[in-house]
């Protein structure tokens, strides 16, 4: 079933294979740069789920998370975080802060896809995701 | 109708009621309340100096010498005024060194001489002996008097048996065994007997009581009142001379030398110090006593004379001895309950003596005379004897027993010769003995022992020759020619009269001479030579005790204890229960939680010392403790040695304060340097994660296309030819921070290879301009060179340097990626060094950013919209190696009027210009 997928990441070439990989999949895709888009295109569009990476410029991805999570109205959406740092307690604080699933780059792209799949699907909320 | 048993049973009833009355005070003393601590019981127990004697012999001197019976009383009253200066200090001495008798009062001040203690004790126990016995002259006189009621019989002393069917004899043991049960049934390591201070009270009370009673009697009924006495006695002419100073009363030189004598024997009989020093409660209470002993004395001796006269006026002369009238008047009346009643007043009298008496005599005994000869004596091994309270007490006992046999001894022997106060005033001459060596002692740092052992000698001596020997003499034990011719007939050592001195009564002759021989020693050998250390400190600590704030003790100690073994020595005297109190108590003073956690110091030593010496003897607790104790006797050079050694102490304690604030010093820097270190390490975590991040970023681009390209074999050839670039792009990016984040490390580990050389910079920024005019041509932005011609040649790695001027290149041509864009490369000498400048007109870089961006990972415009390109190395890396070669990298900008970075390398020497083809040269820009 066709979602609609926020990519919040900064690097263009990670922005491009996933953009390729989820419209293949058949979801719609839209693309925020900064923590601040992020957030802006969240509100508007409301995605069902988000692929949130950790470093982003102007606002990072845990504050993103955390006024994602505030915000009642967002609550059913999903978010996947990326993280480049797959130390423990990036992990548990982004988890704690809400997130439902997190990947570690450099993430394959069948296990990222089955992530996906899993949150879209509503079961994966209490499992963290792994690579 | 007073038979025998009445009599007898009355006595014991008296003494069993002042046994109970002893009983309830000793228990009120354990419980801690006690019911003597009070000046008026105090002043009380003072009137024991009032004995038999008063009772009976002062009537009986009265009716010879009329008034002379008063300087016995004089003398007391006088003193008294004194007290507060003498008898003060002599408490607070005693209290502070814990001194249990007389004897032991000597033996301390003198340092603490057992010598010095068995001499007073001898002295004082042949000295006392005859006054014991004339209280029992006194007792089995009246017993024998009030017996023989209503008639009046002088009892006979001749024809009785010694010892067995003696009365005298009965009497003495029952004594004995009262005194026993009053002073003897434990050792109390002060020796203060609180029971008993408070009967001798109780009988002081009854003996006043019972003496006023006869005397109103006497006054008011058998005649009308002290007119009436005197009126008649005057009109009698043998009597009126007994009214007069100067007539039979006795000369001034008697009334004298008897009032000097009292005042001495007030201060120094053994029951008078037992009772005014031992047993004193609180030093205050002599301020009271000042008055009211006076008082009391007053009050006894106002019915004497009247007593006396009265006596002389009724009985026909010569029949009834004088010192009977309070007896035999009231049994002439036929007033048998007032007889009875100044029987036991009389009783109490002698009673009271005998027991304070004896048990000062006994402890002086036992601690003084015995127990310094059983300690030394090895074969007996009394220092390995676990409890020694025992024996102690058996000694004491039998002191006791001694005693009263001697003074029933002495009466048999003696008694019948003298009128009491002549007995009575034997012993105060040899009382009297005592005072040059304590009066001295507290008022005179220079006497030392041997001056008061050969004072004490020749007094004592004296005494003998002149006053004990003639009072055998003239009873028939020695023979009489002794007295009239002198010793081996030498007139002038006759012993009444030495060296022709005649014309003076015997008390006030022998006074003479034995005060003359004790003062004259104690005086000429205390000068003639100098105390030793312990006798000084002991002379110091009693002569200043008025001015002493602290305890006393000897703060010159030095010795090695265990409160084990002290604990364990005091236990063998004074009894485990005991000692294991005593030092409880002690502890709990000083705020130790218990006897184990005291320290075993010299405080600890001196204070179980103290309690040791109210059962022993200061001398021989003396003794007892240096044997524990591994003790070591202090010398002067000793002592200056122990102040040396403690001022050095106090230099090395400030030299230890001086290091530990060093210490404390270097302990900041290091923690200071630890900190550093720390966030070093933090800092070192955050580049390694950094890195990490850096390096994972182009790797997930490269895996997911990878992954892609391998899933999808239906893209597109556009699409595959992307992902494709993408992949080869973000390799090379990745081997590009490799390869950088490996030369960081290495050149700041220090592990670099540098392949220095001898440069021409011009020519390296040629090949540098050379690798990026692609670059920069795709980029639309000129560049522009310019090389001086005189340019210092330079000692740095080629390769290296072109790193550096292809990484400022670069970063030239991303920050002014605008129209228009320009940068000029200039290269040229300063001074001693080579100058490069590479400037844009690009967007400036601000002042916050030009701090940051030579550190790693840091890039301007972090916070900007855009991420930058670039790893962020770059610079870090260009400074590392412009430093390494001894040069400078900096930055200026202003913001939106471009940037120009510089550096600065050292010039190798040089002597003239290098000659190098012409540096300008323009390349042209592709628009």
């Amino acid at each position: 079933m066709a979602r609609r997928i926020l990519i919040a990441e900064d690097e263009p070439s990670i922005v491009l294979s996933l953009e390729f990989l989820l419209s293949e999949a058949g979801h719609e895709v839209f693309t925020a740069t900064t923590g601040a888009d992020a957030l802006k295109l969240a509100q508007e569009r409301k995605p069902d789920l988000i692929v949130l990476d950790v470093m982003l410029p102007v606002v990072n991805g845990f504050e993103v998370c955390r006024t994602l999570r505030a915000d009642p109205d967002l609550r059913g959406t999903r978010i996947l975080m990326l993280t480049a740092r797959g130390r423990e307690q990036e992990v548990a604080r982004g988890l704690a802060l809400g997130a439902n699933a997190y990947i570690t780059k450099p993430f394959g792209t069948r296990e990222l896809m089955k992530v996906v799949e899993d949150l879209l699907k509503g079961e994966a909320s209490d499992r963290p995701g792994r690579q | 109708m007073l038979t025998a048993t009445v009599i007898v049973l009355a006595s014991f009833l008296y003494v069993g009621l002042l046994f109970a009355i002893a009983y309830y005070g000793d228990k009120r003393a354990d419980a801690g309340r006690s019911i003597i601590a009070n000046p008026y019981i105090y002043a009380l127990s003072l009137a024991v100096y009032c004995t038999s004697w008063t009772f009976y012999g002062s009537v009986g001197r009265a009716a010879t010498s009329g008034i002379g019976f008063l300087p016995i009383y004089l003398g007391p009253t006088l003193m008294a005024a004194l007290w507060w200066y003498v008898l003060v200090k002599i408490v607070r001495i005693s209290k502070a060194n814990r001194i249990t008798s007389i004897a032991d009062f000597v033996a301390s001040r003198y340092g603490k001489s057992q010598l010095l203690g068995g001499l007073v004790t001898v002295i004082a126990v042949l000295g006392i002996v005859p006054y014991i016995a004339l209280q029992l002259k006194a007792i089995s006189t009246s017993f024998s008097i009030t017996l023989n009621y209503p008639e009046v019989v002088m009892p006979s002393q001749v024809g009785a048996p010694l010892f067995i069917g003696d009365n005298t004899f009965y009497i003495a043991m029952l004594l004995a065994a009262f005194t026993i049960l009053f002073g003897t049934r434990h050792l109390d390591a002060t020796e203060r007997h609180e029971g008993l201070v408070a009967a001798i009270a109780f009988e002081s009370v009854v003996k006043l009581l019972a003496f006023m009673a006869v005397g109103v009697f006497v006054t008011y009924v058998m005649y009308d009142g002290f007119g009436d006495i005197f009126h008649r006695a005057q009109s009698v002419p043998d009597l009126s001379g007994l009214l007069m100073l100067g007539g039979a009363g006795g000369n001034y030189t008697t009334w004298a030398s008897l009032t000097f004598v009292s005042m001495l024997a007030i201060m120094f009989l053994p029951r008078q110090f037992q009772v005014a020093v031992v047993e004193n409660v609180d030093e205050r209470h002599v301020a009271k006593a000042v008055w009211l002993f006076p008082l009391y004395l007053l009050a006894i001796n106002v019915f004497v004379l009247p007593i006396a006269l009265g006596g002389l006026l009724h009985f026909p002369a010569g029949r009834v001895d004088a010192d009977t009238f309070v007896l035999t008047l009231p049994i002439s009346e036929q007033q048998p309950m007032l007889a009875l009643f100044v029987f036991i007043g009389g009783l109490s009298a002698a009673t009271g003596m005998v027991i304070v008496e004896t048990i000062a005599l006994s402890t002086m005994v036992c601690n003084d005379l015995v127990m310094p000869v059983l300690l030394r004596w090895k074969a007996l091994r009394l220092t390995e004897r676990r409890d020694l309270s025992a024996l102690l007490l058996g000694i004491r006992r039998g002191a006791i027993v001694m005693v009263l046999v001697l003074g029933y001894l002495y009466f048999y022997l003696a008694g019948e010769a003298y009128a009491l106060v002549s007995i009575g005033l034997i012993s105060f001459t040899a009382v009297a003995q005592f005072a040059p060596a304590i009066i001295g002692g507290i008022y005179w740092k220079g006497g030392t022992r041997l001056g008061a052992v050969w004072g004490l000698a020749a007094g004592f001596f004296v005494w003998l020759y002149t006053l004990l020997l003639p009072s055998f003499a003239k009873s028939g034990w020695l023979p009489i020619i002794f007295l009239s011719e002198g010793i081996f007939g030498i007139d002038l050592l006759r012993p009444q009269n030495l060296f022709g001195l005649s014309g003076l009564d015997e008390i006030t002759h022998c006074l003479f001479w034995s005060l003359l021989a004790n003062i004259g020693c104690y005086v000429g050998i205390s000068l003639a030579h100098r105390p030793g250390a312990a006798e000084h400190s002991q002379a110091t600590l009693f002569v200043d005790a008025l001015k002493q704030t602290s305890g006393a003790g000897s703060q010159f100690w030095r010795g090695r204890a265990s409160v084990d073994e002290l604990t364990d020595l005091l236990g063998r005297f004074l009894g485990p229960y005991r000692a294991r109190e005593a030092l409880r108590a002690y502890a709990v003073e000083r705020g130790i939680a218990s006897i184990d956690a005291l320290p075993a110091d010299a405080a600890l030593v001196h204070h179980v010392e103290s309690l040791l010496a109210g059962a022993i003897g200061s001398a021989s607790a003396r003794v007892m403790v240096a044997s524990v104790v591994q003790e070591e006797p202090l010398r002067l050079d000793e002592v200056l040695q122990i102040i040396d050694e403690a001022s050095q102490a106090l230099a090395h304690s400030r030299e230890l304060e001086q290091k530990s604030r060093e210490l404390e010093s270097a302990t900041n820097e290091l923690r200071a340097a630890n900190r550093r270190l720390q966030e070093l390490d933090r800092l070192k975590d955050d580049f390694i994660s950094t890195v990490t991040h850096e390096l994972r970023t182009p790797l997930t681009s490269i895996r997911a296309f990878s992954e892609i390209l391998h899933d999808n074999p239906q893209l597109d050839i556009e699409q595959r030819a992307r992902f494709l670039g993408v992949i080869i792009k973000e390799s090379e990016r990745l081997t590009r921070l490799i390869n950088q984040v490996l030369d960081l490390a290495k050149m700041e580990s220090g592990n670099a290879e540098w392949q220095t050389t001898e440069l021409d910079v011009g020519e390296v920024i040629d090949d540098a301009v050379t690798s990026v005019s692609q670059l920069y041509k795709d980029n639309h932005v000129a560049l522009e060179v310019e090389v001086s011609d005189a340019l210092p040649r330079v000692v740095a790695d080629r390769d290296r340097l072109l790193q550096v001027l292809l990484n400022l290149l670069s970063n030239a041509v991303k920050f002014c990626a605008t129209a228009g864009g320009h940068v000029r490369i200039s290269a040229r000498r300063a001074g001693p060094l080579l100058r490069v400048d590479v400037i844009d007109n690009g967007m400036g870089i601000s002042p916050a950013d030009q701090e940051v961006i030579f550190e790693k990972f840091r890039q301007a415009g972090d916070t900007l919209t855009q991420k930058p390109a670039g790893s962020g190395l770059g610079l870090a890396i260009s400074k590392q190696i412009v430093e390494h070669f001894g040069g400078r990298l900096w930055v200026t900008s202003t913001p939106g009027a471009g940037a120009t970075f510089s550096f600065s390398l050292p010039g190798k020497d040089e002597r003239g210009p290098h000659v190098h083809a012409p540096a300008e040269r323009a390349v042209a820009a592709g628009r």
